[in-house]
């Protein structure tokens, strides 16, 4: 292997035109396109962006060191406030983690369940990311508006099962809290029912708007060679083209009972990481029905978990799962105490913006707020 | 295709107009506080102590172990141990908190409290009216305020609170039956030690005919 491998990889350097100067503008941390609190140091050589460093931090909230200070049960309902977007999948990590140092095993009933809610939580974070990502288009709000009402139908889904509509704190090591309440699975048959008619809603509006295809096609590309080295995982890195998908990589769960199919992106632009998210909402409709059919009774914990004076043996372990921005892991190591010694998150957001200078490059600077929206993160999830 | 889309996505967007004032599902707010909605079982918003009977301090099932102070994520609960003990729901002596705290200001509702709570002492309420304009003082709920009857559980959690009540007795039931098992077999000891000493007084009486 030659000196040359590894070098690292820096994006490539556009010079200026000698007729004007640099303008270096700072987009944020207080903008209402960052999503939170998040900045972009952009270089403008007139629109056309020559530089473009992305700042995080703000939101830093020590999620981490304090996991390591707390018991493995007092971390649960922290990572509800990591994407705030998908509670129920971030329970879900942080219990696969945890089951694997601890050798606990989940009923059949309970993983029905986390397939359940975890599909549910897919489909209201596509549909919010798409709704903000017309809203930075200028839409005024009205596919937001659209995919808000979609969304509170879940949420009300999530309160009646968990008792909170975004902090669900509902997965545990071994399976799941509590049981579904009475009628709720119908409710789930009900709503699931009527998605693909907000689907098909939201592509008459948007999928043939020429307004969009003209801002959208063609614009922040990501090719699969980058997305790939810079470890790009969820929609992000199939609208890319590439067929990495960790429900069917890794087959946790149950997923592999399920019929479903991975949609790949053709451009890896901000249309095919749109169109991405509205096929995946399709294919979790899919998942869902057959979920909601073939669930059986059961116990929903492990016999073995327990809930006070848990101390999982000394060793390591990581859980990871298809979240919806792409994939989240969480790296435990215990030293056989009641706190992990160490307590590490991979998060898909912090990851998937690490390409977004790449992406930017050469674009018009109104094109950076429409591909930073197309990236989908939530700051607290990079940030931690 | 010149226009189409957008034609079609504003015929979406009339259609959405006009159903705006005919469909009841559309319309997803309430005209809250006049209207509300009802209240759901899981609900969590802040923990609350339950007591048994009528007096709250007497009936407060709470025997101050401080685990749900030790495991508390934001550590918003302070817990003081009695010196000195009093029954608690099955009879059993047990201490009792002289002081029990909860910050609601910095409470995150994650009723792991609940979890971890060895003795059903810590619930959820579903109350969260709770403005103040007192900001700190107003928000440091004491055991007084913290303390709430098992009737009130059972109205606002009626499923939850019935297998928890249906334990507790089952757990008393036990308990009382073993109390009355341990009684019986005192009982018994006690007439077998009676019946050894009448024994005993019969043969001592021949050891004094001899000597004399």
């Amino acid at each position: 292997m030659t000196a040359t491998a590894f070098k690292s990889y820096r994006p490539p350097i556009i010079e200026a035109d000698g007729d004007g100067e640099v303008l270096e503008v700072a987009m944020g941390p207080h903008h209402p396109s960052t999503h939170g609190v998040f900045r972009m140091d952009v270089a403008l050589d007139g629109e056309r962006v020559i530089r473009l460093k992305p700042v995080f931090g703000y939101l830093h909230r020590n999620h981490e060191k304090i996991a390591e200070k707390g018991s493995y049960l007092a971390s649960m309902p922290y990572t509800d406030r990591l994407d705030y977007f998908c509670s129920l999948t971030n329970n879900w990590a942080y219990a696969l983690a945890v089951e694997k140092l601890a050798g606990l095993e989940v009923p059949e009933r309970a993983e029905y369940i986390r397939v359940i809610t975890a599909e549910l939580t897919r489909i209201q974070n596509h549909a919010s990311a798409i709704g903000f990502l017309m809203q930075e288009m200028g839409a005024s709000g009205t596919p937001l508006m659209y995919a808000f009402r979609e969304r509170e139908k879940i949420l009300d889904l999530f309160e009646e099962l968990t008792g909170s509509r975004m902090m669900c704190n509902y997965m545990r090591f071994g399976g799941c809290r509590s049981e579904l309440p009475t009628g709720w699975l119908e409710k789930v048959k009900v709503i699931v029912a009527g998605f693909p008619a907000f689907i098909d809603e939201i592509e008459a509006l948007l999928t043939s708007n020429e307004i969009l295809m003209a801002r959208a096609q063609g614009v922040g590309v990501l090719t699969p060679e980058l997305a790939v080295n810079a470890g790009i995982t969820g929609p992000m890195l199939r609208a890319a083209g590439v067929n990495y998908d960790i429900r069917k990589v890794d087959h946790y769960g149950i997923y592999d009972r399920f019929t479903f199919r991975v949609p790949l992106g053709d451009h890896g632009d901000i249309y095919d990481r749109y169109m991405i998210r509205v096929l995946e909402m399709r294919e979790s409709i899919g998942i869902l029905e057959q979920a909601i059919r073939d669930i059986p009774a059961g116990p929903i914990m492990d016999p073995k978990s327990k809930i006070r004076g848990f101390r999982p043996k000394v060793g390591e372990a990581y859980g990871r799962i298809e979240a919806p921005k792409g994939e989240l892991g969480f790296y435990l190591i215990s030293d056989g105490t009641s706190n992990p010694y160490r307590y590490r998150v991979r998060p898909p957001s912090l990851i998937n913006l690490t390409v977004l200078e790449d992406m930017c490059l050469g674009q018009n600077v109104a094109d950076v707020v429409l591909i930073f929206g197309s990236v989908d993160i939530v700051l607290g999830e990079v940030d931690r | 295709m010149l226009g189409e889309g957008m034609l079609k996505g504003l015929a979406e967007t009339a259609k959405n107009f006009a159903g705006s004032f005919v469909s009841k599902g559309r319309l997803t707010t309430v005209q809250y506080p006049e209207q509300r909605i009802a209240p759901i079982e899981n609900t969590r918003d802040f923990p609350f102590l339950i007591f048994d009977g009528d007096d709250a301090m007497a009936g407060l099932r709470c025997v101050a172990c401080q685990i749900c102070e030790k495991e508390c994520p934001p550590k918003c609960i302070y817990i003081t141990k009695s010196a000195d003990k009093k029954p608690d729901y099955v009879g059993k002596a047990q201490f009792y908190p002289t002081r029990f705290d909860i910050d609601i200001s910095v409470c995150m509702s994650c009723q792991i409290c609940v979890e971890v709570c060895p003795f059903e002492a810590i619930k959820m309420d579903t109350e969260f009216e709770l403005s103040t304009t007192d900001r700190f003082g107003g928000l440091l709920l004491d055991r007084e305020q913290l303390a709430k009857s098992n009737e009130y559980y059972n109205t606002i959690h009626p499923t939850e609170a019935a297998e928890v009540d249906a334990r507790l007795a089952e757990e008393k039931a036990k308990t009382e039956a073993k109390a009355k098992a341990a009684a019986e077999a005192a009982a018994a000891k006690a007439a077998s030690a009676a019946a050894a000493s009448t024994a005993a007084a019969i043969e001592a009486p021949k050891t004094k005919e001899l000597g004399v």
